[in-house]
């Protein structure tokens, strides 16, 4: 098996905020992640795809595919977009690493027909990341 | 689908790598320039990985405004410019623990694993931007 990342970036903007919490509980839980007026991050984003190369083109799964996959998904829905209002699917959720990883993963989940997809990791900045890993991956622990 | 997220820190510390259970001349055999008596340091960098499930109400696995200060009073403030020979209980000339960076792999973990929010996963620490090592709680027996 041979594992195959493609990175891109995007930058976008958000905020924390739970409107079933009191304004006071918003800043204890968020601090100034909570300002109304939002902030943003240049998200950078690694996507993994693990399988056997195809015996005749050599190639898990074609970059530029994957590549087509990410513009479409992530790119088109997320660059130089308000996280809170402009993404849909994240209505109801608090706008974390966490949550748009888990959305990414969910959103390229059926995109991906050839190879597995094995690891979405998103970083908010250098030092913050999130990693989403299929159940049965040997990432995280079951090392082969 | 497994979700984990990892937090970078960074602390600076001064080490000497030699074991009282070689001869000096072993000793600068296996650590060469690393045993030097003076010691030297290095720029640190770790990446601690919680997992577990998101909280719907934050969207958090851990809210950093807890794992933070968590890693600050038990990994930063014992080690940030300190001399892990001497300064760091688990690496005091009694335990003959040398304190290369496997170990302090190993030290750092034990010290964050009781992190009552998330399960810790792995530790990774950078000594240089050339060397790296990491531990990580299912392959190591003394995670
Ligand atoms: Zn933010």
């Amino acid at each position: 098996m041979i594992r195959i990342t493609r990175k891109v970036e995007f930058s976008a903007a958000h905020f924390y905020h739970n409107p079933n919490f009191s304004p006071e509980e918003n800043l204890r839980l968020f601090g100034k992640c909570n300002n109304p007026h939002g902030h943003g991050h240049n998200y950078t984003l690694e996507v993994t795809i693990a399988g056997e190369p195809d015996p005749t083109t050599g190639m898990v799964l074609d970059l530029k595919e994957l590549k087509e996959i990410l513009q479409t998904e992530v790119i088109d829905r997320m660059d130089h977009r308000h996280l809170n209002y402009e993404v849909p699917e994240l209505a109801g959720q608090i706008p974390t690493c966490e949550n748009i990883a888990a959305l990414i993963w969910k959103l390229l989940l059926p995109r991906i027909t050839r190879g597995q997809l094995d690891r979405v990791r998103l970083y908010e900045s250098p030092d913050l990341f999130v990693d989403c890993t299929a159940s049965n991956s040997n990432h995280n622990g079951a090392r082969a | 689908m497994k979700v984990s997220l990892t937090r970078r820190y960074r602390f600076a510390a001064s080490h000497r790598l030699h074991t009282p259970r070689l001869s000096e001349s072993e000793n600068q055999r296996v650590y060469g320039k690393c045993s030097n008596p003076y010691g030297h340091g290095h720029n640190y960098s770790v990446e601690v990985t919680v997992s577990g499930p998101i909280d719907p109400a934050t969207g958090m696995i851990a809210n950093l405004a807890q794992l933070d200060p968590y890693v600050e009073t038990r990994i930063l403030e014992a080690f940030d410019q300190k001399y892990l020979n001497e300064q760091v209980p688990e690496f005091a000339p009694e335990k003959s623990l040398v304190p290369t960076t496997e170990n302090l792999c190993r030290v750092i973990f034990q010290r964050l694993k009781g992190f009552p929010l998330a399960h810790l996963d792995r530790v990774r620490i950078e000594e240089t931007s050339n060397n790296s090592f990491e531990i990580e709680e299912s392959l190591d027996a003394a995670a």
